[in-house]
């Protein structure tokens, strides 16, 4: 591991006119390291990301990424095609939604092998062979290739969008609630295949989620999020063995054990 | 703007009493002459940036959107007293859109027209590049619908502007992708999108993918108007073009199992006719003029050995 942090996030804020999306968020995430965010629905969970990954600008704070070229970078006086290249070449971001990440009107092979073509493959038989390659790794069947992602499964579409977004290898890829939606036994099983991946790639990841299981699972670090300030951070288990902050102990204690 | 002296001995048949009598208060070529000049940067501009899309304050033309009206105005603020006007209409001199594109010019410019693509200055044409090889000083203006060719892949405006700005095609790529994940080999038979000077992925306007090789470094001016979409692009004369493709799928035209039925050329683009209800038909050159050059030309020889 490099002594040097890969995403480093200072004094971040968002707010829209008079209300807050988030506000005064600082943290450092290091090369393979995987944060977690949780928090109840509207405490700028998702706010916060965007604004992480540069879909959203910030209005206080800056956010550093440690390209391969440059070295430390702020966000937001990079130039736009260098920002654009980052995001589809050393970062990943991974959609509650898989319709929002996903291209609906084109095949999985097609929607695997974009990114591979953006950062110019030019050889079918090679771009094929990459994708197929990543069809096994998210356990999905080859004959599928050719399917469009609208005859998939839920879960399915998620496998297919982490792979759409891993293909080019990055280095961080964003999660927003990436079990949203799906049920229990399909969340368990895309966990666990999120958690083989992330280790095997050594990516480091940022997953918002208001599910406490999938970050005591996937993440190292955890921040609490509340009314857009991040009332509680710290290693995952520490956090929520033993919570310090009073909206940290209400969630921890609101997990409903079967 | 002209490009070459006018060859005199031109057959001008009954476009000759045009060439002193324009219509009365109009401009010469119709457009008025800011409008003209309007449409002159931008041809200037977009010969300066190859492939590159430049707006312009596109004009009402008297014909209707998809007739030509890009093609039309580009033609009326290039062309001069002298120079001499061919237009096709998918290789035919004859059909309604060339005829009357052609008419327009002569009555309002009262310029000499032909259908021989040798004497041209200035060929207009929809959808098909001339058989016969163009030469340098002449222009060649294409009817464009549609000039975005990421259009299909991101419909927003803004979006595909800055995707030309940054070169991002990886998705125009990935439509090929498609085609041959789909078909086995990419489908696409027209508007078959060229990357031009290494660096604007460019609509040649539907085109058969025939014609995409006779743009790569051609000697003559290609200038693309869209009247609707009010964008005009271009192609400097000996710019090359290349044909978007996979290394493992590369590109290439279409071919024919048989030669044209009536002058027996083998190496043109040809058209399918339905000849009678009974499952007739024939496949014979969509360029008119190349055809009835080479038919008079073997008539000829015939007469000779027959002498």
């Amino acid at each position: 591991m490099s002594g040097q942090s890969l995403l480093r996030a200072t004094g971040v804020g968002k707010s829209y006119g008079d209300r807050i999306g988030c506000r005064d968020v600082s943290f450092e995430l290091w090369p393979g390291e995987i944060l977690g965010i949780v928090g109840e629905s509207g405490s700028g969970k998702t706010t916060l990301l965007n604004c992480l990954s540069a879909n959203l600008e910030l209005t206080a704070g800056r956010v550093e990424y440690d390209t391969r070229v440059d070295g430390m970078a702020d966000l937001a006086t990079m130039s736009e095609p260098a920002r654009r290249m980052l995001m589809r070449t050393d970062w990943g971001f991974v959609h509650q939604n898989p319709r929002d990440g996903l291209r609906m009107n084109l095949s999985a092979g097609g929607n695997v092998g974009e990114r591979l073509m953006a950062v110019g493959a030019r050889h079918y038989g090679n771009i094929r062979r990459d994708v197929i390659d990543w069809l096994d790794r998210v356990e999905m069947e080859d004959g599928r290739i050719d399917d469009l992602p609208s005859t998939f499964s839920g879960g399915m579409q998620q496998r297919l969008q982490i792979a759409r977004n891993l293909v080019t290898k990055p280095r961080l890829v964003f999660m927003d609630e990436p079990t949203g939606g799906l049920d229990v036994s399909v969340q368990a099983r895309l966990l666990d295949l999120l958690r083989g991946l992330v280790r095997e790639l050594g990516v480091a990841c940022v997953i918002v989620t208001h599910d406490l299981g999938v970050v005591r699972l996937l993440s190292h670090r955890l921040m609490v999020m509340q009314r857009g300030r991040v009332v509680e951070q710290g290693l995952t288990d520490q956090v929520l063995d033993d919570p310090q902050h009073p909206y940290t102990q209400l969630l921890v204690s609101s997990i409903v054990s079967v | 703007m002209t490009m070459s002296a006018t060859d005199e001995s031109a057959p001008a048949g009954d476009d000759e009493q045009h060439r002193t009598a324009t219509i009365d208060g109009y401009n010469f070529a119709f457009l008025d002459e800011q409008t003209k000049r309007m449409i002159r940067r931008a041809i200037l501009k977009a010969v300066a940036i190859p492939g590159y899309q430049v707006p312009f304050g596109s004009r009402e033309m008297p014909l209707p959107y998809g007739w030509g009206t890009g093609g039309i105005q580009v033609t009326a603020s290039v062309i001069g007293p002298d120079d001499v006007l061919k237009v096709i209409d998918q290789g035919a001199d004859d059909t309604t859109n060339a005829v009357n594109i052609r008419r327009f010019f002569a009555k309002t410019a009262g310029v000499d027209t032909t259908e021989r693509t040798k004497e041209a200055t200035i060929v207009q044409t929809r959808h098909r590049v001339p058989e016969t090889p163009l030469a340098e000083g002449q222009i060649l203006v294409y009817q464009v619908p549609i000039p975005e060719p990421l259009r299909w892949i991101e419909p927003r405006e803004t979006e595909t502007r800055k995707m030309h700005a940054l070169e991002e095609y990886g998705t125009m790529q990935v439509s090929l992708y498609e085609d041959i994940a789909k078909f086995g080999r990419i489908a696409k038979g027209y508007n078959y999108p060229v990357l031009v000077n290494g660096r604007y992925v460019m609509s040649p306007s539907p085109i058969p993918k025939f014609d995409n090789p006779k743009m790569d470094r051609n000697p003559a001016l290609q200038l693309f108007g869209a009247g609707r979409e009010k964008r005009i692009y271009a192609i400097p004369p000996h710019t090359p073009v290349k044909s978007l493709d996979f290394d493992d799928y590369p590109f290439d035209v279409e071919t024919w199992n048989q030669p044209c039925a009536l002058c027996g050329a083998t190496d043109t683009f040809l058209d399918e006719v339905v000849l009678d209800d009974k499952g007739g038909r024939m496949f014979c050159c969509s360029d008119t003029e190349y055809c009835a050059e080479r038919q008079a030309r073997a008539a000829g020889r015939a007469r000779g050995d027959a002498a």
